[in-house]
This record gives structure tokens, C-alpha cells and sequence, in this order.
């Protein structure tokens, strides 16, 4: 146990705590909206989250950034940043919309068990994997360091990191969106709508294949945010790049209270600083065994996780 | 003073049963081919078998049980030309991954299946099973008979330790908990130096060799055929095992709570104490496949361990028809055999598998041999008035269907 080690970076471990953990947020609304609808876990999410870092790599390859560019500056950066993450949504989005229509629909249609469900979402999450691994290689591949991660503050002898704040300013920023479209939009109302009760919503002339495509959407569309900002972060990706942070957000997304989209965002957050926290405690490896336990804990004191399932209603 | 009534009561019911069963027997054989509104539906090969099998009399089906086992006995002294395997030895195959594959499905079936315990973390047990013999074996030479055991035991205990806190938790709840399990145990393996860290355990002792007059069995680096038909013969002492408990008490109690857990509570079985059972049960038996392959390949790392075979054993259970025993064998042998089988596409290998998963689930999401008590709430499910919106549309929805908003 090593109390000094996290005594005396407590405010930097918080704040990159924040940082993987607004990434974990961004991917758990995926699962979160999905399981809110569905009560599908959308196992081949993570590879949503993968496709997005590929194609923010190859925007930024049309648009001819060397593997070993100079860091840009100033409105470079956000064009690039910009650029290349509507890339990597679009992208994200397409996909997830696509593995819905594929791997999902049908099975809606006939009627199918979850489970076989579950066993469809592993048979897509490995075809994209391996798709991914024949074409691009096992190999990481870098990401060019677009923007210089400059020092440009010490709060609390917390290094602020430009990077970092423009990675939890953007998470949030979209979290507050989503929040919003969801609140306040008609089309979000029909997701409240089908998860709250689905029969009654078709009843209600709600188009529920429309709901479901548009939840895949809006979570490959988070997937792709994460995707970029994961990227400007750790600099490089590969084939099952998906895998840890997928079970990290759909773990955020339970301690939360799965189907609860500000909970996706508390679970997120609060899963990122504690492992963060566990890592200088018991020492790095033990990171994601410390994650882990902390959800057993959770779940066994608070069943549905802190905020509670609930997209439309609290659910049993 | 009743025992004369008593006995020709139980004469009558016993007789009762008998004609009853013959009814039945005929029944199934002359059922209509066509049923329900929607006209023909076609019965297919595994229904086919299923009633010839219901057919049989009991001294037929043991009999063709038997000569199944034969074959799988002196399977791997062949090298038979189509399910050869190009690439790797055939023998070697049998054992691992197909022989395993089939024991942990076995075991998970009885979580996954009977009590319908979505459990994503199986391998945590089958890892157990294997620093079991690892440890025991290289630090306190104990040999694989001992051992055996203690790592059910051990892959018991942790499974109780794992459900007494995680099993009044419902459905995705448990298997992200169990998911986190197999994370927390692989972790744990790599990160523990007193087990071998990331190196793992090395110089695991064979089992000591076997001979009886005609038989030697000599368990060596070199010969993978010992270890299988080791294998093969713990298979069909855990499927007797298992069958016998699906039939019992315990096995009905599972299938209540997998139908609907509220209403078995309301009936009065304790669900909480058959769900632990049920976790302590499959895990011992993941357990065992641990303890032998480990004792098998000597050497041991945590990435043996990871999160991708407790996938496999899922998608083995689900695949060849969840809760049905001879299902989930055909399922498991399946996804062991297959990427052996097209090793020749080397890396494309699970690309396909992949692709063939999801399929498999669209063409057929009862799996390969559907279990008949399932197949049945498939067709509840999707029987005629649905409309165009399919499942929703129904009048019964499942807590187990996967639906928008079911429940």
C-alpha cells in the first residue's frame, strides 16, 4: 500500500481520473441506451468504439498529416480535431446503425431469446475484430501528435494538460447534448417512450424500428467522440483496441445504473478516478482488478446501481 | 394395514405411467406435420432425431449411447480423411480444444442453461481448476488423483464466494459482475508473483501412468491420447452426473427459476439456494476441465485464462441449444473443432467464426439442438397474430425475450 504515492498526486490522479473516465462516460451511453430500449447488452459496442479511432487515424492521413508531424497550433488543431472527429462519428454511427440492421433486427423479428441476442453481438464483435486485424495488421499503429500537449496550468499540484481539457470539456459538452436531445426533442421522447413501455409506444404511433436505429446511432456517435479524443490521448490504436475500455464503460454504465444516461456519465467519471486512485494505492497492475471489485461492491449495496435504471422509469 | 392398498396402488399407477408413456411414444411419432394457423412447417433433422430418440425404448438408447461412446473412444486412433484436422494433430485436437471445450459447456450448461445464470467469467473457474494442479502439483507434489478433488473444490468454493453476494442481483447485472470475476482472477494470476506472474507455472506432473493387464497408459509429453481418453471418461461421469440432477429436485427447482424466478419464489422453492447451487455445481465441473488440462500441458500463464474462452463457452452453450444437454456437447465440439478444422486459413480463422456465430443466430436462435422445453416458449412467443412488428406484437412476452421494452 502506498498512502504517500496518493497523498501526494491526489489532485493529478483526479484529474486524469476525469479524463479516461469522460472517455469511459462517452462509450457507456452507447450501452446504456441501447440496454434502455433494447435490454440488449450490444457487445460488439466496443468495436463501434474501434472503428472510430481507425477512421479518425485515416482522416487524418487524407489529410496528410505525417505519422511524425510537427504539432499544429492554434485553429489547425480544432480544424483538425474537428475534422477528423465528424469523420470518426460518422463513421461510428454508420456502423453501429449497420450491426443493428445485420446482427440485431433479425433476431428482433423472429422473436429470439436475449441470449441469442448476446451470442449475435459476440459473433459481430469478433467478425469486426478480426476484419480489422486482416486488413490493418496486429500491430499498434500511431496516431500523429496533432496539437502539442501543452502545460498550461498547476492547480493543487495538478499538471492541467491542454489535451485533457479539451478531451473532458468536449465529453461533457456532448454528454450535456445528448441530455438534452433526449429531455426535450420529439425523437427523444420516443426513446423515453419504447423504454419506458414499448407496446404502448407503438400504440401510441411511436415507430419503434425508428427509435431503435436512431439509439444505435446516437451511440455510435458517442463512440466516435470517444473514439478521437481516445486517440489525441494515447496516440495509437489496433485491432482489439475496444476490448478494456468496452468492459470499462459497460461496467461505468451498470455503476451508474444501467439505462440511466446521467448515471452513464457519474459511472464514468467516478470509475476512472477510483481506478485511477486503486492504481497508486496498490501499485498500476492492480488498476483493473480494483475497477472490478468496486462494481461487485456497488452492486451488492446498491442492486441497481447509484443513480438507479432508467431511461423512461425506474425498471425491475 | 394399508400396505396391501399401497401396493396395488402403486401397481396401478406404475402401469398407469407405462401406457401412458406408450401413448406418448405413439403420439409423438404420428405427429401432424403441419401445425398452427400458418400452415406446413417443416421438421427438421435434429426434430427427427429427437422423436426417433423418444421412440426408442431404454434398452435401445442405452445401446446407442454405448456405441457413441465406442466411436469416441477409438476416434483419435484414426486420422479419418474430411474431419481431419490439416495443420495440427488430430489427437491433440480431441483433447484441446474439443474435449475441453465440451466439459466447461457441460458445466456452464448447467449454469446458463438450467438455471438461467448468464455467467461471462466461466473461465475464472476453469483457471482455478488449473493453478490448482500447478500449484499442488509443483509445490507440494501431489499427484493429478489428489489434486482433482481439491480443484473442484477450490473452482466450488470460489463460485459460492463469488454468488452468496452477486446471485440476488438480476440478469446483465450478473453477468457484468461475472464478467468482472474472470477479469479480477486473470488479473490477479498475472500480477501475483508467489503463483509465476505473467511466466505462469512450469513442470505441472502428468498423472502417474496406468496399467491393467491389456491397457497401458502412459501419460507423457509425447502421447495426447491418454489425456483423452482421461478426458473422455470424466465427460461421461459428469454427464450421468448432470443428468441425474436435471432430473431431480434440484434440476426441476433450476428450471422454475429460469422460467420465471418470481413465480418459483412465490411457489416456494428457495431460489437463492438452488441459484448458488447451481454456480457452485457448474463451477466445480469448470473445475475439472482445469485440473486436466493443466496437468496435460505442463505449463500454465495467465493468458490461457482470458476473457475470450469464457465467450467461447457461451457461444458453445447457446449455439448447439442452451439447457439441452446433447445440444451443448454438439455446440461445444463445434466451436472447439471448427477453427481447428480451417487452420489452413490461418488468421481468417475467427473472421469467419464470427460471421458464422451471427448466422447461426438468425437462421436458427434456438441453437443447433434445440432443448424441446425452449423450442416450445419459441413458438409461444412467435405464434400467429403478431402482425408486422414480430414479437412485440405477441401476447406473451417473456422476461427473457429480447424485444424493445420487454418485461
Amino acid at each position: 500500500m502506498h498512502f504517500d504515492n496518493l497523498y501526494h498526486q491526489f489532485f493529478s490522479l483526479s484529474f486524469d481520473g476525469l479524463n479516461i473516465g469522460a472517455i469511459y462516460a462517452l462509450i457507456a451511453l452507447g450501452y446504456t441506451l441501447v440496454y434502455g430500449v433494447l435490454r440488449l447488452i450490444n457487445f460488439a459496442h466496443s468495436e463501434i468504439f474501434m472503428i472510430g479511432t481507425f477512421t479518425a487515424l485515416f482522416a487524418t492521413r487524407w489529410m496528410d498529416i505525417p505519422a511524425n508531424a510537427v504539432p499544429h497550433h492554434g485553429i489547425a488543431i480544432v480544424f483538425i480535431l474537428v475534422g477528423a472527429g465528424l469523420v470518426a462519428m460518422a463513421a461510428s454511427g454508420a456502423a453501429a446503425v449497420a450491426l443493428e440492421r445485420i446482427a440485431y433486427r433479425p433476431l428482433r423479428r423472429r422473436g429470439a431469446s436475449r441470449l441469442a441476442a448476446l451470442i449475435s453481438a459476440i459473433g459481430a464483435s469478433l467478425f469486426l475484430q478480426e476484419l480489422f486485424a486482416k486488413w490493418k495488421g496486429r500491430d499498434p499503429i500511431p496516431f500523429p501528435r496533432i496539437m502539442k500537449k501543452e502545460h498550461l496550468a498547476t492547480v493543487l499540484r495538478a499538471d492541467i494538460r491542454s489535451d485533457k481539457v479539451i478531451i473532458i470539456t468536449t465529453a461533457v459538452l456532448m454528454m450535456i447534448l445528448l441530455d438534452r436531445f433526449v429531455g426535450l426533442t420529439r425523437l427523444g421522447r420516443g426513446i423515453r417512450a419504447v423504454a419506458q413501455d414499448a407496446e404502448t409506444a407503438a400504440l401510441m404511433g411511436v415507430d419503434i424500428d425508428r427509435v431503435i436505429t436512431t439509439t444505435f446511432l446516437i451511440g455510435g456517435l458517442m463512440a466516435g467522440v470517444a473514439g478521437i479524443l481516445y486517440m489525441v490521448y494515447y496516440e495509437n490504436t489496433v485491432y482489439n483496441i475496444g476490448f478494456v475500455p468496452g468492459i470499462k464503460a459497460f461496467t461505468a454504465a451498470v455503476l451508474g445504473g444501467i439505462g440511466n444516461l446521467r448515471g452513464a456519465l457519474l459511472g464514468g467519471l467516478l470509475l476512472g478516478l477510483l481506478e485511477n486512485y486503486g492504481g497508486a494505492l496498490f501499485g498500476a497492475q492492480w488498476k483493473d482488478v480494483t475497477a472490478f471489485v468496486l462494481l461487485v461492491v456497488v452492486l451488492m449495496f446498491r442492486p441497481t446501481g447509484l443513480l438507479g435504471e432508467s431511461l423512461g422509469r425506474a425498471r425491475v | 394395514m394399508a400396505t396391501d392398498e399401497d401396493r396395488l396402488s402403486a401397481d396401478v399407477s406404475a402401469r398407469v405411467r407405462k401406457l401412458r408413456a406408450r401413448a406418448h411414444r405413439k403420439e409423438l411419432m404420428r405427429l401432424p406435420v403441419t401445425t398452427g394457423s400458418r400452415g406446413a412447417r417443416k421438421i427438421d433433422l435434429t426434430e427427427r432425431t429427437s422423436r426417433i430418440w423418444q421412440a426408442l425404448p431404454r434398452p435401445g438408447r442405452w445401446a446407442v449411447l454405448a456405441a457413441v461412446a465406442v466411436v469416441f473412444y477409438i476416434l483419435p486412433n484414426f486420422h479419418p480423411p474430411v474431419i481431419n484436422t490439416p495443420g495440427s494433430d488430430f489427437a491433440s485436437v480431441l483433447f484441446f480444444p474439443v474435449a475441453i471445450y465440451v466439459l466447461a459447456a457441460i458445466g456452464l450448461n448447467v449454469v446458463v442453461g438450467q438455471a438461467g445464470l448468464l455467467d461471462l467469467g466461466y473461465v475464472a473457474f476453469f483457471a482455478i481448476g488449473a493453478y490448482s494442479m500447478a500449484l499442488l502439483g509443483t509445490k507440494a507434489h501431489w499427484n493429478f488423483w489428489e489434486v482433482l478433488p481439491l480443484g473442484m473444490l477450490f473452482a466450488a468454493v470460489s463460485g459460492v464466494i463469488l454468488g452468496a453476494p452477486t446471485l440476488r442481483l438480476r440478469g446483465d447485472y450478473l453477468a457484468i459482475v461475472t464478467l468482472g470475476f474472470g477479469e479480477i482472477i486473470h488479473n490477479t494470476a498475472n500480477n501475483l508473483n508467489y503463483i509465476g506472474g505473467p511466466r505462469g507455472i512450469s513442470n505441472i506432473p502428468h498423472p502417474p501412468n496406468v496399467s491393467t493387464g491389456v491397457f497401458h497408459f502412459r501419460y507423457g509429453v509425447l502421447d495426447p491420447k491418454p489425456y483423452y481418453w482421461l478426458l473422455l471418461t470424466i465427460i461421461i461421469v459428469v454427464i450421468v452426473a448432470v443428468r441425474r440432477l436435471e432430473r431431480s429436485r434440484v434440476g426441476r427447482a433450476w428450471t422454475a427459476i429460469r422460467e420465471d424466478e418470481d413465480a418459483a419464489e412465490l411457489m416456494g422453492v428457495p431460489t437463492f439456494k438452488f441459484k448458488l447451487w447451481a454456480f457452485a455445481i457448474g463451477a466445480s465441473i469448470g473445475g475439472i476441465a482445469g485440473v486436466v488440462f493443466a496437468t496435460k500441458v505442463i505449463s500454465i500463464t495467465p493468458d490461457n485464462f482470458v476473457f475470450e474462452f469464457s465467450i467461447l463457452f457461451v457461444a458453445a452453450v447457446v449455439l448447439g441449444g442452451s439447457g439441452n444437454l446433447a445440444g451443448v456437447i454438439v455446440g461445444a465440439a463445434v466451436v472447439g473443432y471448427l477453427p481447428e478444422r480451417f487452420r489452413s486459413f490461418q488468421d481468417t480463422r475467427y473472421l469467419w467464426f464470427g460471421a458464422a456465430l451471427v448466422a447461426m443466430m438468425i437462421f436458427r436462435p434456438q441453437g443447433l439442438v434445440p432443448a424441446r422445453r425452449r423450442q416450445a416458449e419459441i413458438k409461444d412467443i412467435t405464434k400467429p397474430g403478431g402482425g408486422s412488428t414480430g414479437p412485440l406484437g405477441g401476447e406473451v412476452l417473456g422476461e427473457d425475450e429480447f424485444g424493445a421494452g420487454g418485461g
